[in-house]
């Protein structure tokens, strides 16, 4: 076993894969750590690339098309909104519309969230919107556990996969043990991060830490919180979900997105659908997200914006009656 | 248009408003009274005052992620500009904002801008905004290097030409986009010469020297107020600081040496000689602004500091307008 941070373990993933198939390459708006990279691999498979990120997503897409397997970083979400073109009618939809006679193996890795006063477009959890594309996978890992494997099989996947990091998880210094061994994790098979009794609180990301800090003070008042991470929202591990809420009857959920339409929304109904889990329930699901804002700079304000423990705490609260 | 006495000495005192500002608040932030990142802009400071002193206060303007000089040299108040740094909510934006986001709508200031190339289409539209109302007012953008990559950067040049908008692009550059050298990232030396592709003026002029920035841009204002179009202006100059001061700073990727080189080409001292060889102020003239403008930004920094926090709820203002 050995330890690392969240940045370290995706590193891993990247050289283990890199090495394993030639086709594998990056795309990045800038270096950063995937400068490790280079006196491996060479500048050629880890290529810096202009502020142009409709033209290099795209490029990515095209070489994916082509036999290669890009893995593209314009580095924060925001910054490839000046790509939605190519990811929402080009990256989710160009397999399905040509009936499936090409496949576009390609990792869409950026970072995403707040909490570090960087202001509404530097601060954003647009994963919901993603999630309503029809075409894309969607992981977000909460552990450099989960990242690594997770990265292997994003890599390894045929499909277009997007991959989203969390900033304050991937800036963290926080260190996970991983085994010395190769492993990956399997994408769409959520975790359960702590087991419990008296209610579900599944989390995504970021929010998994905030709740299990919540299931920890919670345990000393004698209350036994399960916390679940989905790890992956398309496709989503529903079964784990819904075996969960009918083992507790309660069910938090926290997504740091705007409530309206978050995953957490999304969440709610495919566990209130199922008639099964809905007879379970004790009590209605509780959403705990953003308020419908874009993330304030004032930290005082992006705090009272963004899920915390004691949110988690107040919503766990409110479904135990 | 020659520059009257008075008006040289506005502009020199800017200039040293602008660096005062940025030094002090790169110094609050690493004190930790400041969140966030900010982006300095010293270095640059001749490009901001140079064009802004060709334009009237009507006249408007978008900004980059760098936007402090922008804003300074547009005329806002550097108390709020300061208090909105220090995330207070009588700050320009109540503290939603923060460095990267500040707007002065009452002096032209449309607004910094996180999004590189963003505000190339926004003073587009002010500048079609301008021609539609025929009050004879221009618009300037301000972007990087970096940005004269974007989509953002083309359609606007295409759009403002075919329609003769009264536009300044003014790109600064300063041969770095964050990590990305302009050498490794860009198709040409100049990006002037991208005027070419659509058909529309394109100027280089060294971005140190605030009076040719001046001479450009007070041209190109010409032009547009009469009616014949968008200039692109580049500006060549260098940013003596990190891409952005943070809490914990990156080591800069650029060379020592092209960094040490910064400060050989000082806009403000170069301004300064100017000042004292034409006889428009002498070195204790100038040291007396420059005493001023200290004062002026200690003010500033008292002011955030005294100003009161916004309330935690106070976030779920704003998001439409009444
Ligand atoms: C669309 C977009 N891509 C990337 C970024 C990240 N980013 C912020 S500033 C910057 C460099 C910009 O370079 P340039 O336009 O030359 O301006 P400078 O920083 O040199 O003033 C980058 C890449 C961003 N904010 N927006
Ligand atoms: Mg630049």
């Amino acid at each position: 076993m050995r330890e690392v941070t969240y940045v370290e373990a995706l590193m891993e993933a990247f050289t283990e894969e890199m090495r394993r198939d030639d086709k594998v390459f990056h795309l990045c708006g800038n270096h950063g750590p995937l400068a490790a990279l280079i006196p491996e691999f060479g500048e050629e498979r880890v290529r810096a690339c202009p502020i142009s990120e409709e033209a290099y997503v795209g490029a990515g897409i095209g070489a994916a098309g082509s036999g290669f397997r890009p893995i593209i970083s314009p580095g924060m979400m925001t910054f490839a909104f000046t790509a939605m073109d190519q990811i929402v009618n080009q990256m989710a939809k160009i397999h399905y519309m040509f009936g499936g006679q090409a496949a576009f193996p390609l990792v869409f890795r950026a970072s995403t969230g707040g909490g570090r006063s960087a202001a509404a477009q530097h601060s954003q959890s647009p994963h919901p919107m993603f999630m309503n594309l029809a075409g894309l996978k969607l992981i977000m890992p909460s552990t450099p556990y989960d990242a690594k494997g997770l990265m292997k099989s994003a890599i390894r996947d045929n499909n277009p996969v997007v991959f989203f990091e969390d900033q304050i998880l991937a800036a963290s210094p926080t260190k996970q043990e991983i085994p010395d061994e190769e492993y990956t994790v399997p994408i769409g098979v959520a975790d359960v991060k702590r087991h419990g009794s008296d209610v579900t609180v599944i989390a995504i990301s970021k929010m998994v830490s905030q709740a299990l800090a919540a299931a920890e003070e919670l345990a000393g008042q004698g209350i036994d919180v399960e916390v679940v991470d989905p790890r992956t929202l398309v496709p989503m591990d529903v079964p784990a979900l819904r075996a969960s809420v009918q083992k507790t009857g309660r069910v938090v959920i926290v997504d740091e997105a705007c409530l309206t339409c978050s995953a957490a929304a999304e969440i709610s109904a495919l566990i209130t659908e199922d008639p099964a889990t809905f007879r379970a329930l004790k009590a209605p699901p509780k959403r705990v997200c953003s308020p419908d804002v874009p993330i304030p700079y004032s930290p005082i304000m992006e705090q009272f914006c963004l899920p915390d423990k004691d949110n988690v705490i107040q919503g766990i609260r409110e479904v135990l009656g | 248009m020659a520059l009257e006495p008075g008006q040289l000495l506005d502009m020199y005192r800017t200039m040293v408003t602008i660096r005062t500002f940025d030094r002090r608040a790169a110094d609050e932030l690493h004190a930790g009274n400041i969140p966030g990142a900010v982006h300095s802009y010293i270095g640059q400071e001749a490009v901001a005052v140079g064009v802004c002193s060709a334009l009237r206060r009507e006249d408007r303007i978008t900004s980059t992620h760098r936007g402090h000089g922008h804003t300074i040299a547009k005329g806002a108040d550097i108390k709020f500009m300061m208090a909105e740094l220090f995330g207070r909510s009588n700050g320009y934006c109540h503290g939603k904002g923060g460095s990267m986001h500040i707007a002065d709508f009452s002096v032209g200031m449309l607004g910094a801008n996180g999004i590189v190339g963003a505000g190339l289409p926004l003073a587009t539209g002010a500048a079609l905004a301008a021609q539609m109302e025929g009050g004879g007012g221009v618009a300037v953008s301000f972007f990087g290097d970096g940005a004269s990559n974007e989509g953002s950067f083309h359609g606007s040049l295409n759009l403002a030409s075919i329609w003769k908008l009264p536009v300044l692009y003014v790109c600064e550059n300063n041969r770095w986009a964050s990590g990305n050298s302009a050498a490794a990232t860009q198709s040409v030396e100049d990006i002037s010469v991208r005027a070419v592709s659509y058909n529309l003026p394109g100027v280089t002029v060294d971005g140190t020297d605030v009076l040719a920035v001046y001479e450009a841009a007070e041209q190109a204002v010409r032009r547009a107020r009469n009616g014949e179009g968008p200039t692109l202006v580049e500006c060549k100059t260098y940013r003596w600081r990190l891409h952005a001061e943070q809490r914990n700073d990156p080591p800069d990727p650029r060379p020592q040496e092209e960094i040490d080189l910064g400060p050989q080409h000082d806009p403000i001292a170069t301004f300064a000689g100017h000042l004292t060889q034409q006889g428009v102020a002498t070195e204790e003239s100038l040291k007396q602004i420059d005493g001023e403008v200290a004062a002026a930004v200690d003010e500033a920094i008292d002011f955030a500091k005294a100003s009161p926090f916004p309330k935690p709820e106070d976030a779920l203002t704003d998001v439409f307008a009444p």
